[in-house]
């Protein structure tokens, strides 16, 4: 499956228009025929397309992503340097959707049909219909321009000299509004996922039972109903995982984030197809890592799925 | 017939249709509703809504008309979506068929080319894909397609799965029929269905993957989208707020009413479910 996506990138690179020298003619406006002719044999690029594709190969398997034209350092680095900051969002902005659009989910599913019920599938449905970056300017302009409460760009306060706790505190501050405009949708689709399965266990048997037996209606939500209803939830936390990558690239966009999204759109516009092809290959590499997670997560939470394998 | 009228019974279902018909009329209507170009330059620089009859919603940085814009935004919206939506269905069930029917290393592989695509987030894949063939309505309709065929595969194949065994394809090939006849004559038809159900969902995720991307500056350049609008404002926002507010606005409710509208195609086909044994 990653080999399919390496030939994909390589295919896009080729289909780029202009190669790395033309990139770096435009970028010091012109230069000699011969430099020219110089340039694309150190680089390889007078070579036959399955040969650059076995250089592309080779470099890969050693973890080589490739020179970042638009940056002129190499492309592993500018991942990684940027990587923490995106996973910081990420995690955060999952966190938020998932905790949060879970209790209001149980609140939404505790009684189908209800006024709390309508009025959170309404507003959820509202709420996942609204574009992120557009999210994040509204954010920006309440709390930022009008209200001046937190900070609407960057990651921390720039040459503020802070260390430790201070810091901290400071990041988190500039993480607020970006997690929000994030995180909002995925809390209303968590939402509507623990609801839809909610009903779904309020109509199995033991659910009867358990009212048959007496037990108290707060029991039956939290430990028969709830409980059940989670394991949808973590199958979408998977599926979400590359939604929200994707996400990332517009909301650091808007905040100004130095992150991995926002590298992918400064790729972009430098032009910088290594850069690009590099940050697909790790994201991808970083869904299937998120997925494989969210498999062990399914099996310790239902016993019976591990077991059949084991068995 | 049935089903429409199933439809007509749902709630939510009636809410869609009325968002998205008033929408589309108005961008049908556009040629008539907003003759002039939209990019043209219409009145004052930043003429705030609601103080000039004749430019009801004011004028953007460069002095046109926003609601021209808005309204030809809704023209580019709908179309990248729809094309996208036609577009993903139709690789999708492809797809889906082909690997269904013929099974083996044929399945394998492409379940495969699935795998990979479905690992890529989507909004990457679209926007590598435009910057490098370049932002035009076309590449940005095929960048989203390719990101959005991978579940309609899914959908198709797996029915035709369970199709291909049924006594109808048994008859086909006894009296002869080709066997790419059956896959698409026979089997396709009977499979669309529940990929059909998730038609709508593709257009809304389509619409919101356009407007980022024209947000991020790789819209066409030749036509106007809310997402641009968006993007042009957001400089004024201090100043200006409407003019990245207003297009915003438009595109929540448009999403909103594709969303309505998928429920009503839920809530009817459940209904389906529950009066047909």
């Amino acid at each position: 499956m990653l080999l399919i996506l390496v030939l994909a990138t390589f295919l896009l690179l080729e289909l780029a228009s202009g190669d790395a020298v033309d990139a770096y003619l435009v970028s010091s406006g012109g230069g000699d025929a011969n430099l020219v002719a110089q340039m694309r044999q150190h680089y390889g690029l007078d070579q036959s397309v399955l040969a650059r594709l076995w250089i592309y190969l080779a470099a890969l398997a050693h973890l080589d992503l490739g020179w970042s034209l638009a940056f002129d350092r190499p492309v592993g680095a500018l991942i990684a340097e940027r990587l923490p900051n995106t996973l910081m969002l990420m995690g955060a902005a999952l966190a938020l959707s998932f905790g949060l659009g879970s209790l209001l989910g149980v609140a939404a599913g505790a009684r189908p049909g209800s006024l709390t019920d309508r009025l959170l599938s309404v507003g959820s449905l509202a709420l996942y219909a609204i574009p992120g970056f557009w999210l994040g300017l509204v954010l920006v302009l309440f709390f930022a321009v009008d209200l001046r409460w937190l900070p609407g760009s960057g990651i921390e306060t720039i040459a503020s000299g802070k260390t430790g706790l201070a810091r901290a505190a400071d990041i988190a501050r500039h993480l607020v509004l970006p997690v929000a405009a994030l995180g909002f949708i995925y809390l209303a689709l968590f939402l509507r996922v623990m609801r839809s399965a909610m009903a779904e266990v309020w109509r199995l048997d033991f659910v009867t039972f358990a009212q048959a037996k007496g037990l108290s209606r707060r029991r039956i939500v939290w430990r028969h109903v709830a409980r059940n209803a989670l394991l949808p939830l973590v199958t979408m936390l998977g599926l979400q995982a590359a939604a929200m990558l994707g996400g990332s690239v517009v909301i650091e966009s808007v905040f100004a984030i130095p992150g991995f999204g926002r590298l992918a759109s400064e790729a972009v516009a430098g032009r910088d197809g290594p850069l690009l092809a590099g940050i697909i290959l790790v994201s991808a590499v970083m869904v299937i890592a998120i997925n494989l997670a969210v498999d062990l997560l399914y099996a310790w939470l239902d016993p019976r799925i591990g077991a059949g394998h084991a068995s | 017939m049935a089903f429409l009228r199933r439809y007509l019974r749902s709630g939510a279902g009636m809410a869609g249709l009325l968002i998205i018909a008033t929408i589309a009329l108005g961008a049908i209507a556009a040629p008539w509703l907003a003759p002039r170009d939209p990019l043209a330059i219409a009145g004052p620089a930043l003429l705030p809504p609601f103080t000039d009859a004749r430019l009801p919603l004011g004028t953007d940085r460069l002095g046109r008309d926003m609601l021209a814009g808005l309204i030809h935004g809704a023209r580019a919206s709908l179309a990248v979506g729809l094309a996208a939506m036609v577009a993903a269905l139709a690789i999708g069930s492809v797809v889906g068929t082909v690997a269904g029917f013929a099974g083996g290393l044929v399945d394998e592989a492409l379940m495969r080319v699935t795998d990979a695509f479905q690992v890529v987030p989507r909004f990457l894949l679209a926007l590598a894909f435009v910057s490098t063939l370049g932002p035009s309505i076309g590449t940005v309709v095929i960048a989203i397609a390719l990101g959005a065929w991978t579940e309609p595969a899914r959908l198709v194949r797996a029915q035709v799965l369970s199709l291909r065994e049924r006594d109808f394809v048994a008859a086909a090939r006894v009296i002869g029929m080709h066997p790419a006849e059956i896959a698409f004559r026979e089997i396709l038809p009977n499979a669309l269905t529940p990929a059909l159900a998730i038609a709508a969902l593709i257009v809304a995720a389509a619409v919101l993957i356009e407007a980022a991307l024209s947000f991020l500056g790789l819209g066409d350049p030749n036509i106007v989208t809310w997402g641009t609008m968006i993007a042009e404002g957001r400089n004024l926002l201090r100043t200006a707020p409407a003019l990245s507010l207003l297009p915003g606005l438009a595109l929540v409710i448009t999403v909103l009413g594709i969303y309505l509208v998928s429920e009503g195609i839920g809530d009817a086909l459940e209904r389906r479910g529950r009066t047909t044994p």
